[in-house]
């Protein structure tokens, strides 16, 4: 085994045993990054000369025996947070240029647990959309198949930690953009309650549905990042200052008497029928590990994808109306006047699908349709939280397919948004009610594309999230796979 | 046609708070360009805001010094609009759900009280400020003043005239003031205020249409401005037109509002609760807590200031118009238990000092012992009112007690009956013609052995007892 092949915990033995240094895991990171980087475009910048500097910095920490959870481990940060001194362009042509003075509460965070940050990964612009095609900086591949895509929005996150060109990273979710990517890449991902992460520092989208959450290898690296990056933050108003439990805790725990909830309205005509398979399959596995599986009902759902695309839009129109050239990032040259300014950097800066939601978001909060549409959307949100609230009253966690259908073929969607829209219709409720999810492999195509399921849990109870996965994870045994690259 | 204006006024305060409103930079006017601020009032990507609690305390005291209803949960909406002042693209303000509702003032126009009504308070952020290059075709964005908190106070249509605009928006300045959550500095744009005006025929209830004006920066300048725009819709209507919606800027060189923009070309906001703030509860015991902290206001003092001291109400208006003057008249009033004296004094002779040279009473170099004292020594007779004038001038050029430049002078009254009787014998007996006209009946020449009395003294005599002397030595 190579070192970029191991999981957080397990390098955490060597370096704690003293087999390896934190020089020769940012080494053996570096040297995959060579081999397979060029063909999976995972990053958009590499930091190596600072991962290098870092690793020598965490290898003293180490001789003096001062170890901390993420001492030497090499992680990647979705090029959504704010990085001190380090381009941070959010996947977009407005911000090619853009240093951020000041580092994201999580990027702090990881620093301080002793990380080291491998390089800024690929992303849809402004994390808007679901394949990292719409990036300008060029699309992100599969790992598991070059010719796919690996979901998005974080869904070069997703292919730097499958392609192992980095141990674990963060990405941001706000209708799916953690778990939909973990899934079509055959790793987990976990996106945290609303305010269990703190946003400072994460170049908005729609700030009600922002939120920063990790990528492993397994339930128990998960646990670990998370114990890293939860907790109330001063910076951020909406950060909820609830007790972190130890997540690590959870992980290899029993699920003995616990009901899962299986939602009807979840298992609808056109999901993949492998998929389809894999999640039965999955249901049978948690029943034998002592799980009662219930059909429950979120009646609201048939209204989540209009509501979220209603809702995310708005917000968005508004936290990207700060991109005017004025202070920082892309400004067009040869204007006219004021307007003209406005005008050419925003039609030079942004792409299209960017385009397409402030435009949808403008119009649905212009005077004469407010109560239309965004105000009728906040209420029917009211409503789908309340199914969650009403779900979680007759089980433990609720369990579903992450998505559809597995990964599909770069470009295959990109000429219609709506087909692109569907692929996070089981992830977006999360978002909208506040809750935490977790999507985790479940098993391969007959293709050998991931399959991922998704677990979801009641405000703050991310703990019974790593307990069902990782008991799951234990039991299915599902084979280990590395993408062939 | 006879004519009814109808005038609602919305007052933007900046609030007195040392930091911004969702930052921690400071609040301070001037300083280099861009000095103040930090990646939160920059708009940066990523930053989020954090509401600052005192200013939120500080509008919840203007709500109940305005007589308002605190809302138990008010929130912050985005107000969206593109101007290189604005780097966030949106300003933070209150839309839906403000701060406070329902209030009014009482206003004392010719010994008459009107209720003006106070539709709200909500709170928000200020925006930048844009100077633009005369040499170049450039302009440069200063953001220190992004994010200084502001406090939007809209009243009803409820004043009919200039003159009450003028003195709604005088009693609002005086009660922030009071309230030391505003300095009230209208050149520096502490103290904003923009006027909708419409007039309607007299006896008809609907509202005429309305104008906006802007860009009123003394309470003159609004005054004047209604004035003109009372009479232009007038003149308009008169000769067949039409007022149109729309807001117009106030000229001042000119003397003249000008349209900037119609109704048409108005800015859709598209208002929507921030989603990076959460709403703001306020509790019964909070509410409590800072009714607590509410100094006097000024109607309050101004009727106190009637009653106790008993001054006319025009003293009192004048006293109270400063919390620092009334302050010190009040200090002057309790050395000296004289209050009308003292409220003579203040009005007269200090302010008089003081205007002339654009002081306020804060720098006033006569201190209220001093004046106490000087009105003491006027009362016990050791000087003169007249002697009292120059003495008071000296005491505010050189600050020094009265009692120091009464004996740095000399100036010490003569009230010895024994020294002005033989002054006044030596007058009589140098005037014996003099004395046989008034004698004759020539009354008139009582004011002349007076004067004569006052000369040969150099103005120390006590002039009662000058007056006493010579009723019986010229019989």
């Amino acid at each position: 085994m190579e070192l970029h092949q191991l999981t957080i915990h397990e390098l955490q033995e060597k370096i704690k045993s003293g087999d390896v240094s934190a020089t020769q895991i940012t080494q053996s990171v570096f040297s995959r990054i060579d081999t397979v980087e060029e063909r999976v475009h995972a990053y958009i910048r590499l930091l190596k000369e600072e991962a290098m500097a870092a690793a020598a910095k965490a290898d003293e920490s180490i001789k003096k025996g001062d170890i901390k959870p993420l001492t030497g481990i090499p992680i990647a940060l979705k090029d959504i947070v704010c990085t001190k001194g380090i381009t941070t362009t959010c996947g977009s042509h407005i911000l090619h240029n853009f240093v951020p003075p000041y580092n994201a509460t999580a990027v702090e965070k990881l620093r301080a647990a002793g990380a080291v940050f491998v390089g800024k990964t690929n992303m849809d612009e402004f994390a808007m959309g679901s394949s990292t095609e719409t990036s300008y900086f060029g699309p992100t591949r599969n790992p598991w198949d070059l010719e796919r895509i690996p979901g998005g929005s974080s869904g070069g996150s997703a292919a730097a930690v499958a392609a192992e060109e980095c141990i674990a990273s963060i990405g941001s979710d706000t209708g799916g953009s953690i778990r939909q990517p973990a899934a079509l890449c055959g790793i987990v991902g976990m996106k945290p309650t609303y305010g269990r992460v703190s946003r400072f520092g994460l170049i908005a989208f729609a700030s009600s549905l922002d939120q920063i959450g990790p990528f492993t290898k397994d339930v128990e690296d998960c646990a670990i990042m998370m114990n890293v990056l939860a907790g109330y933050d001063p910076k951020e108003s909406t950060s909820v200052s609830a007790e972190v439990p130890d997540y690590r805790q959870f992980a290899g725990r029993d699920i003995k008497g616990w009901k899962i909830g299986i939602p009807k309205e979840y298992f609808i005509e056109g999901i993949d029928t492998e998929v389809n398979a894999a999640i039965k399959k999955a249901i049978a596995v948690i029943e034998q590990s002592g799980g009662q599986c219930v059909e429950i009902s979120l009646p609201h759902t048939q209204y989540c994808l209009a509501v979220y695309y209603i809702i995310a839009p708005a917000e968005a129109c508004s936290n990207l109306a700060r991109y005017d050239g004025v202070r920082y990032g892309l400004r067009a040259t040869d204007v006219r006047d004021l307007l003209d300014m406005y005008k050419k950097t925003r039609m030079q800066g942004f792409g299209a699908e960017v385009k397409r939601r402030i435009m949808i978001g403008t119009y649905a909060l212009s005077a004469g349709y407010y109560d239309a549409y965004y105000k009728k959307a906040s209420q029917v949100r009211a409503l789908i939280k309340r199914d969650f609230e009403e779900a979680f009253k007759n089980c433990d966690v609720i369990l579903t397919p992450t998505t559809p259908t597995p990964a599909f073929k770069i470009g295959e969607k990109t000429d219609d948004p709506l087909q692109m829209y569907l692929s996070d219709i089981f992830t977006i409720s999360t978002n909208l009610a506040g809750i935490p999810g977790i999507s985790v492999p479940c098993g391969f195509t007959s293709g050998g594309l991931p399959i991922g399921m998704q677990f979801l849990a009641s405000h703050f109870e991310e703990g019974k999230l790593i307990q069902i996965a990782s008991a799951y994870e234990k039991n299915a045994k599902i084979e280990k796979r590395r993408p062939k690259l | 046609m006879e004519f009814e204006t109808v005038i609602g006024l919305e007052v933007h305060a900046q609030m007195l708070t040392d930091t911004k409103i969702f930052c921690g930079c400071s609040t301070k006017f001037g300083g280099a360009p861009n000095s103040h601020t930090c990646p939160v009032c920059l708009g940066m990507p990523g930053v989020l805001p954090v509401l600052n609690k005192k200013v939120v305390e500080f509008a919840m005291k203007m709500a109940l010094a305005t007589n308002c209803e605190i809302n138990k949960s008010c929130e912050f909406a985005r107000k969206n609009y593109f101007y290189p002042d604005l780097p966030k693209g949106y300003q933070i303000s209150q839309y839906a759900y403000p701060l406070a509702e329902h209030g009014h003032i009482l206003l004392d126009v010719n010994g008459e009280q009107t209720k003006i009504g106070i539709t709200r308070i909500h709170m928000e952020e200020d925006a930048g400020k844009l100077m633009h290059d005369e040499h170049n075709p450039s302009s440069y964005v200063d953001l220190n003043r992004t994010g200084v908190p502001l406090i939007e106070i809209v009243s009803e249509p409820d004043m009919r005239s200039s003159e009450e605009a003028a003195d709604y928006l005088k009693r609002l300045h005086e009660i922030l003031v009071y309230l030391e959550i505003c300095d009230g500095n209208m050149e520096e744009g502490s103290f904003r205020c923009d006027a909708n005006v419409s007039i309607r025929p007299k006896g008809q209830k609907e509202f005429g249409t309305r104008a906006e004006l802007k860009n009123m920066n003394s309470f003159r300048n609004v005054q004047r401005a209604l004035e003109y725009e009372i009479k232009r819709q007038q003149y308009l209507v008169e000769n067949g037109g039409t007022v149109i919606q729309e807001t117009r800027l106030w000229d001042d060189a000119q003397g003249a509002t000008n349209s900037m923009r119609s109704k048409e070309e108005a800015h859709d906001y598209r208002y929507f609760p921030d989603p990076d703030l959460v709403p703001i509860l306020v509790d019964e015991t909070w509410v409590e807590k800072i009714r607590k902290e509410l100094p006097e206001l000024p109607l309050t003092k101004r009727e106190r200031f009637i009653k106790d001291y008993q001054i006319p109400a025009y003293d009192a208006g004048v006293l109270t118009a400063d919390k620092a003057l009334a302050n010190y008249y009040e200090e002057v009033v309790k050395l000296c238990a004289k209050p009308k004296a003292a409220s003579n004094w203040v009005m007269g002779d200090v302010l008089k000092f003081l205007n002339e040279e654009k002081r306020d009473i804060r720098q006033c170099p006569i201190t209220a012992k001093s004046l106490a004292d000087m009105i003491r020594l006027i009362e016990e007779g050791t000087i003169s009112g007249k002697m009292a004038k120059e003495i008071v001038e000296d005491m505010y050029k050189t600050g020094k007690s009265p009692q120091t430049i009464i004996e740095e002078k000399g100036l010490v009254q003569i009230t010895d009956e024994g020294e002005l009787i033989k002054t006044i014998t030596s007058i009589i007996e140098a005037n014996p013609g003099q004395l046989a006209d008034y004698r004759g009946g020539k009354e008139k020449l009582f004011g002349f052995f007076v004067g004569q009395a006052m000369k040969a003294t150099k103005g120390k005599a006590n002039p009662q007892l000058v007056n006493e002397l010579l009723k019986k030595m010229l019989a």
